[in-house]
């Protein structure tokens, strides 16, 4: 990677080349970023102007959107409306607008909480778990290390519905059904070998000498390992932890399958989404905005370790 | 050593974290949770549950699923012997493998006790949504929401003077309620394409979903009134000759046609929420949908009112409606069995099935539906009390969502994706049935 | 990393001065075996249970006739039964063929898209570090949360794909459904899935480039090579590894492919885009047949592993070249 930024003296492309070659990149980002944009867009329209053809693109923006995504609401008669005291919030007199009375809260934010439990549990048990683990895959003779760290990858290329089918089995037998220990486990078992792969590489840069040099100080092999190893791994450590952060908080299949109401996070929440009549798009589009920034934000702020991350998995092997 | 008990204790300190949220939930044993799907007849639900709350001091909370995910979901967390729900109000297919599985708490002893029974329930709703066996008096149930296929039409555009004349000219009759699916095509394709206050509007919207049930449901309803039997009534599950007959090729021929001529652009997918989404946004003369929609539907400010008719699933060889509907069951593996029957005890009270039928719930309590007032009450009510007296059901079998699955398959792929032909394809779902009774063991 | 390194310079001045036998008394006085067994256990025992039992007990079921809805019902050995139902199928067999089409097309698709990417981004334009970030965004988010909003946008009419291509190319928006269409709803999967994973294989291909020496590109002037003998002779040969491993990589995930599918088509319209991971759900936990489900599942894993091997080793060999 550090050649890429050495100069292609010779060989260096021509300004116009250059130029042409950045327009044709930013056309297909500027084509690619088109469905994220409609999502945000949308997630503002009223209902009608959602649904509207052809598809508007200056609207007038309204909130009623992320009210529905907050809310329940049952619609009663004009008369029934009339009779109640004054709206006290933004999102009551939409709903009055609509012949709608607000029921109660809804349940995006106890499926978001659970995301970010389940997300944020896994991620530090792969991520401490997968550092251990990869010092000892790079600092000792482990036998048939090769091996085991095939097999550790292996466990990746198993479609999940088939992992799901004797996970279901177990977690029903064990009471973790639909819990959010059970999803964390089962998160960390994902993520865990991703972060083996990707902790071993960085660790095996990290020169022996240091722990060495600390050992003979007096240090314990833990204590080293505490002391000097974990501090220059951080980085490494860092981007490791995004990544399983962003596949737990994306996952779909096994939340699906093991979750259905007390653990569910929100990929198989937010298409179940609907309103009265038919999916409320402004609301499903409110949902997915909210859900998205976080890792729009991340991806943005941390593209160099991510950057990093990704390419390394793949051109270690 | 430090280390490592450092890393211990932080992983009992997680542990504690997610301990705490489960004996959270725990903790609140005057709350329990009704699992149904999300659609009209559950906000009315929600309502109507607010005296219960207020009589007994137990809270309630609600999981409502789209009807698409319905089955999926609740079936999985039935067989996960979840606790997420302490009630379940579903579907009546379920009821078989509910039984035999234990996902229900049979309800015989404690009807008894607490002096309900189960003669002051429309026999239909009582067969459909509570016995397994059919036929015994075994109950894992109480009928909550009656519920049957029927249509609704545009009054308004059928009373237009200019399109009654045109129509009596092409087709040589009043156009009115259709009495049989011949009749319902002809109207169909008479609006399709049609420009109407300068929207082009299309014929029916039907039932085609692909992922749960959506087009078996569709397709039952036009099976039935051309003769579709499911089962040689002398020989059970012997299918050859019935559920192939030339009759259910006719009937599911004539869905095909429907279809093909008279549906809205991108109705390849659609189920309850997409039916209703077409017909109350203007695009469609007919739609068929369950009557649980009904109330909403007429209430609704462009739609209902003077421009909406309901009618009950047109004959043609003879009648027949599908069956919907669900009862209200107690959860096996809930840990507040007792506030939950006492849910129950406080439904089934005529009291409180009068107010859920004010609401826009579908009663099945005799003292509901037999009150002579009754079919006045709504537009719709005479109607729904003449489709349930020639509901048929779906299997109801351990084995449904199996059956199921098959005809959905089968059925998707001749109607929509075009592929093969109608007997090609009831031919195909007789293998398939009988090879899951089969595995059964019943053949 | 070497400005964190030059922070601990005593460490590494004693580093230096510390002499090899030492080292190694230091060493051996802690059991290095029991401590690699401390470090690498937890993980391995995590895996065994939530990934290596399970799968045993996958085997274990896939011979008999268990239904995870009847766990009271007697249980059945079904010995290689349901192998031998599957594999003679044609259901099953669709499936993977929709499956196979899926996977082939989404990978030279993507393909031939990331690495024209990866290359005009190498040109190293000013800015292309910004763009490169934009262009990932997609493959950051939840298949499932995006892949539902796809579906609004493929609606025809309200939807805003149908509307994009009728004003690009004047057909009526309603005329076309993406995924309602059987011709078209297999490419609705494929855009994407290419929208989606697109920038991976462009990431992988952008490794591989800037993985080029210089000098050869420098020999290749000098010889006054064209640069169409340059792409041909140094950068697809050199880059050629790389793009094989994005290959397997999204192969491999294609092959799995559920989340995004499931929720924009569900496998419709018919059984057109019903790949392998739908059948295998549908069969699991809707039908219950868990018997029958862990033998597919089984057989699923046998082919995506021995597919994967032998592709391994013909990468292997193309390295080694």
């Amino acid at each position: 990677m550090t050649s890429a930024n050495a100069a292609h003296s010779v060989v260096a492309p021509r300004p116009l080349t250059q130029r042409l070659a950045g327009a044709a990149v930013i056309l297909y980002a500027l084509v690619t970023m088109i469905p994220l944009v409609w999502i945000g867009l949308t997630s503002f329209k009223s209902p009608e102007d959602s649904i509207s053809y052809p598809p508007k693109l200056l609207f007038q923006p309204t909130l009623e959107g992320y009210c529905n995504l907050f809310t329940t609401r049952t619609r009663q008669t004009p008369e029934f409306i009339a009779k109640l005291p004054p709206a006290t919030s933004t999102c009551e007199v939409i709903s009055r607008s609509r012949n709608m009375v607000i029921a109660g809260p809804s349940n995006y934010v106890p499926r978001f909480v659970n995301s970010l439990i389940i997300g944020f549990g896994s991620t530090v048990f792969a991520v401490a778990l997968g550092t251990f683990a990869a010092y000892g895959f790079s600092r000792f003779k482990v036998p048939l290390a090769d091996d085991l760290l095939f097999f550790i990858l292996s466990t990746r290329m198993m479609p999940p519905i088939a992992v799901a089918i004797p996970i279901y089995l177990m977690y029903r037998e064990l009471g973790l059904s639909d819990t959010r220990l059970g999803m964390v486990l089962l998160y960390t078992a994902v993520n865990v070998s991703l972060a083996v792969w990707l902790l071993k590489g960085f660790i095996d840069e990290i020169p022996r000498e240091y722990e060495e040099a600390a050992m003979i100080d007096g240090y314990s092999r833990l204590r080293a390992f505490w002391k000097v190893v974990l501090p220059q791994a951080t980085t490494g450590i860092a981007a490791t932890a995004i990544f399983c952060l962003i596949f737990a908080w994306n996952e779909y299949a096994f939340a699906v399958l093991l979750t259905s109401g007390n653990a569910q996070t929100e990929p198989p929440f937010i298409p179940i989404i609907i309103g009265e009549g038919g999916q409320d798009w402004p609301a499903v589009a409110a949902g997915t905005t909210i859900f998205l920034v976080p890792i729009l934000v991340f991806t943005i702020l941390l593209r160099k370790h991510l950057l990093r991350g990704i390419t390394f998995g793949a051109v270690r092997r | 050593m430090r280390t490592m008990r450092a890393c211990l204790a932080a992983a009992l300190t997680a542990a504690g974290f997610f301990g705490a949220g489960i004996s959270g939930a725990a903790a609140q044993d005057k709350q329990i949770t009704l699992c149904w799907a999300a659609w009209d007849p559950a906000n009315a639900l929600v309502e109507l549950s607010k005296d219960f709350t207020a009589k007994t001091g137990i809270q309630m909370k609600f999981e409502f699923v789209p009807w698409t995910n319905f089955a999926d979901r609740f079936l999985n967390e039935l067989n996960s012997h979840g606790k997420l729900c302490d009630l379940m109000i579903g579907d009546s297919q379920w009821i078989g493998g509910a039984a035999e599985n234990g996902n229900y708490v049979k309800l015989n002893d404690f009807f008894e006790k607490e002096g309900i029974s189960m003669d002051n329930f429309m026999p239909a709703t009582v067969l459909g949504y509570s016995e397994w066996p059919k036929n015994t008096p075994n109950y894992w149930a109480l009928p909550a929401m009656g519920d049957a296929e029927g249509w609704t039409y545009r009054k308004d555009w059928f009373s237009r003077p200019e399109l009654k004349a045109e129509f009596k000219k092409q087709y040589g009759r009043e156009l009115a309620v259709p009495k049989t699916l011949d009749e319902l095509t002809d109207i169909a394709k008479f609006f399709q394409g049609r420009e109407i206050d300068g929207k082009k509007v299309y014929g029916a919207a039907i039932f085609t979903e692909r992922g749960s049930e959506g087009i078996t449901m569709g397709v039952s309803n036009f099976l039935y009134p051309y003769g579709f039997k499911y089962e040689d009534p002398k020989k059970p599950y012997h299918m050859d000759g019935f559920v192939n007959s030339a009759d259910s090729v006719k009937g599911l021929e004539a869905y095909k046609k429907l279809y093909d001529c008279c549906t809205p652009p991108g109705h390849s997918n659609a189920y309850m929420q997409e039916d209703l989404d077409a017909f109350k946004s203007g695009q469609v003369a007919l739609q068929m949908n369950w009557f649980a929609f009904f109330p909403g539907l007429y209430k609704d400010p462009n739609v209902g009112g003077d421009k909406i008719g309901f009618f009950v699933n047109p004959g043609e060889k003879t009648v027949g409606s599908q069956l919907g509907g669900q009862g209200i069951s107690v959860v096996a593996y809930s840990d507040h069995k007792e506030e939950a029957l006492q849910y129950i005890k406080w439904f089934a009270s005529d009291a409180v099935q009068k107010k859920w039928w004010q609401l826009g719930g579908y009663s099945c309590a005799k003292s509901v539906l037999n009150d002579p007032n009754f079919p006045s009450t709504a537009p719709f009510a005479a109607d729904f009390l003449k489709a349930m007296g020639q509901v048929i059901d779906f299997w109801a079998e351990p084995s449904y969502a199996q059956l199921l699955q098959a005809e959905q398959k089968r059925v998707h792929d001749y109607v929509v994706a075009g592929q093969g032909t109608a007997q090609e394809a009831l031919d195909g779902l007789v293998k398939d049935w009988t090879e899951v009774f089969q595995e059964d063991g019943k053949l | 990393m070497m400005d964190e390194l030059s922070n601990s310079p005593t460490i590494a001045l004693k580093a230096a001065a510390a002499t090899p036998d030492r080292v190694a008394r230091r060493l051996q006085g802690l059991s290095d075996r029991t401590l690699a067994w401390l470090f690498i256990s937890p993980t391995v025992l995590l895996l065994l249970a939530i990934n290596i039992f399970p799968l045993f007990w996958t085997v274990y079921l896939s011979f008999t006739n268990y239904r995870a809805n009847r766990p009271n019902a007697p249980l059945r050995w079904f010995g290689a039964e349901w192998y031998h139902r599957i594999l003679s199928d044609p259901d099953i067999w669709a499936a993977m063929q929709v499956t196979a089409r899926f996977v082939v097309a989404t990978i030279v698709i993507e393909t031939v898209l990331g690495f024209a990417l990866a290359w005009l981004i190498d040109k190293k334009f000013r800015g292309h570090g910004f763009w490169t970030t934009m262009i990932l965004l997609p493959m950051m988010l939840s298949p499932a949360v995006v892949g539902n909003f796809w579906k609004f946008l493929y609606q025809p009419q309200i939807g805003l794909f149908n509307y994009a291509i009728s004003f690009l190319t004047g057909v009526d928006p309603s005329s076309f459904q993406m995924l309602g269409d059987v011709s078209l709803s297999p490419w609705a999967i494929v855009i994407v899935d290419v929208w989606m994973w697109t920038p991976y294989v462009m990431l992988i291909c952008l490794a591989g480039l800037r993985s080029i020496p210089d000098y050869l590109y420098e020999a290749a002037e000098v010889d006054r090579a064209s640069s169409w003998r340059q792409f041909c002779s140094i950068t697809l040969p050199m880059a050629l590894p790389f793009i094989m491993l994005a290959v397997l990589f999204r192969g491999i995930e294609n092959f799995k492919m559920f989340d995004m599918v499931n929720l924009l088509t569900g496998g419709g319209p018919g059984s057109t885009t019903e790949v392998a991971s739908i059948t295998l759900k549908r069969q699991a936990f809707e039908a219950w047949r868990t018997g029958y489900s862990s033998a597919f599942a089984v057989i699923l894993f046998v082919a995506v592993f021995g597919l994967a091997n032998i592709y391994v080793k013909a990468l292997n060999r193309v390295k080694s070249r």
